[in-house]
């Protein structure tokens, strides 16, 4: 390397890394909600996103409602997808092997997929931009404006939900029932409640998730494919750990930004994964994931 | 059983269940008891003679574990729960303190009181955390710490404290003395008395340690292989030979090598009673 190495440009790598993993790590969120609350792996997470940013995309451009209302039905539809979906696919399941359940959250990604095929058509939508585009700059450091803007949405809603688990007497029945449902329900809550609220939430996020995804890219049903990306993220965060989901998406944010940069789109897909090979070898509970408290 | 001990509904009557797991293991086989309102009933018995199955049946946990009452009736108040939904009976004033009292380990004490707190829905009535902290004063100062590193005996006055959160008529407490350290047993079953006598909640004692249960109970039972064999006042049963042989180890002088033909004479006898 001949060439004076190149700062400025490693800079604004990185912190574009850290902006863009806000989104990441809100994806996470949808992710550790559902498996904190009900111990299943939700692969239709993407799908959540695909859905949410279809209905936004219907209300707002095609019915021509406006935004805060479009985001408002797009929002309420998801969820009753979500709750639609812990009801008549995951309730019958509770008490089945872990393998079926996964296997029944791949199945339904699939149908939801072809579903969104049949009703839309695979074609390309371009979305309006909902984010404001000016450019952040930090000294000759450029941002993008969509990057930041989505990150601070991002930060808004993890600690929304974060106060309301900490705060909220739903909340914490909802932290309590994931942690022991037989318990929680002889204390007095209702179970099925806080799991399908738990489903509607993740629902909220995912939708939220997309339509921000969606409106920086463009809409088609491809668009799930990114929560894939973001499994990379919940296993380093530690499937339980709404802070492990947080770290965990800035921390891959910044990996794929700097390879993106260094070594090109290609392999930008593989280096998260081998990251969290190599961070699994030596914690295996992920970043932050719970081991049992063991008193004795 | 004995005759009616108090006028109007009993707090809970039990009567003749059958209770089947995975529809084919029958633990209970026509278990019947009765807690007179206001009083503390010990159930005791060895392991897998079924109490804590009974507890279950009552606060309506058997379907999460594959499990039914194939026959006989549950009534609270003399209203028949046998299928109500767990939530909803602590909602009507069932508190049950599971088996090894189950703290919601990463919650904080006072997290833990919230979340108990959802047994008053509907009740209008509001959550007193001081009136449990007035009970447990170890709580008060731990309020703000994660459950999971409270101590064995703080973490079982923490299930009884949130139980109690609920406002129960009937208390459901499964081996309150289980891994505890005897100080710390006697230090809880005074407060069970306590919380007995001040806040009028008739309980359901489930213990394996008869002596500190009779010690605050007024009545007894005594099952073995999903019936009772023996019940009656405490005070009797203590006297009871067969009580004290085999629950209080005292009583005749006990060697261990005839121990086993006795077993069986004692299986005998127990048919003979029941």
């Amino acid at each position: 390397m001949n060439a004076p190495f190149d700062w400025i440009a490693l800079a604004e790598f990185a912190l574009i890394g850290v902006f863009s993993g806000g989104l990441l790590a809100l994806i996470a969120l949808g992710f550790v909600l559902i498996y904190k609350g009900t111990g299943v792996i939700n692969f239709a997470m993407g799908e959540f996103m695909m859905l949410g940013a279809y209905f936004f995309y219907t209300s707002h451009v095609m019915w021509k409602l406006p935004m805060w209302l479009s985001l408002a039905l797009t929002l309420a539809a998801v969820a009753a997808v979500a709750a639609l979906i812990e009801r008549a696919i995951l309730r019958p399941l509770a008490g089945q092997p872990v393998i079926s359940i996964l296997m029944a959250t791949i199945g339904l990604a699939s149908a939801l997929h072809g579903v969104v095929d049949a009703v839309w058509g695979g074609n390309n939508y371009e979305m309006p931009p909902l984010l404001p585009r000016k450019a952040f700059t930090f000294g000759e450091i450029l941002i993008p404006g969509q990057v930041v803007w989505s990150f601070i949405l991002a930060a808004l809603i993890i600690t929304a939900f974060t106060l309301y688990f900490r705060y909220s007497r739903t909340g914490i029945a909802m932290r309590a029932a994931a942690s022991d449902p037989m318990t929680a329900y002889v204390l007095g809550i209702d179970v099925r409640r806080t799991q399908r609220l738990t489903w509607m939430f993740a629902g909220v996020v995912g939708a939220v998730a997309g339509i921000v995804v969606g409106s920086m890219t463009s809409l088609s049903p491809a668009l799930g494919g990114a929560a894939l990306g973001v499994l990379a993220v919940i296993i380093l965060g530690g499937l339980d750990s709404i802070a492990g989901a947080i770290v965990a998406g800035l921390i891959i944010g910044v990996i794929e930004s700097l390879t993106a940069g260094y070594l090109g789109g290609k392999v930008r897909d593989i280096v998260p994964y081998v990251t969290v090979l190599l961070i699994l070898l030596v914690k295996p509970y992920g970043l932050f994931g719970t081991r049992q408290i063991e008193r004795l | 059983m004995s005759e009616a001990r108090t006028a109007g509904p009993a707090a809970l009557a039990v009567e003749n269940i059958e209770v089947v797991y995975h529809h084919t293991v029958q633990v209970l086989r026509g278990l019947s008891l009765t807690v007179p309102t206001g009083q503390i009933v010990a159930l005791l018995g060895s392991n897998g003679a079924g109490k804590t199955t009974t507890l279950k049946a009552i606060s309506g946990l058997l379907p999460m574990e594959v499990g039914a009452i194939r026959g006989g009736q549950i009534h609270y108040q003399g209203e028949r729960i046998n299928d109500v939904a767990p939530h909803l009976l602590a909602r009507r004033g069932i508190g049950h303190v599971r088996e090894g009292r189950h703290v919601f380990e990463d919650l904080t004490v006072d997290e833990n009181l919230i979340a108990a707190g959802s047994a008053l829905i509907g009740r209008n009535i509001k959550p007193e955390p001081e009136l449990i902290y007035e009970y447990f004063p170890r709580l008060k100062e731990r309020r703000s710490q994660v459950a999971g590193y409270l101590s064995g005996g703080e973490q079982q006055m923490l299930a009884i404290g949130r139980a109690l959160l609920g406002k129960p008529s009937l208390m459901l407490l499964d081996e309150p003395s289980l891994g505890l350290a005897p100080l710390v047993v006697e230090q809880i079953f005074e407060i069970i008395a306590r919380i007995n006598r001040e806040q009028g909640v008739s309980m359901l004692l489930v213990e394996q340690n008869a002596m500190a249960a009779f010690g605050i109970a007024q009545y007894g039972y005594i099952m073995e292989s999903g019936k009772v064999v023996i019940d009656g006042p405490t005070d009797k049963l203590v006297k009871d030979p067969d009580v004290q042989r085999f629950y209080l180890g005292y009583g005749e002088k006990s060697d261990a090598l005839a121990s086993f033909r006795d077993v069986k004479h004692y299986k005998r006898r127990k048919r003979w009673l029941s």
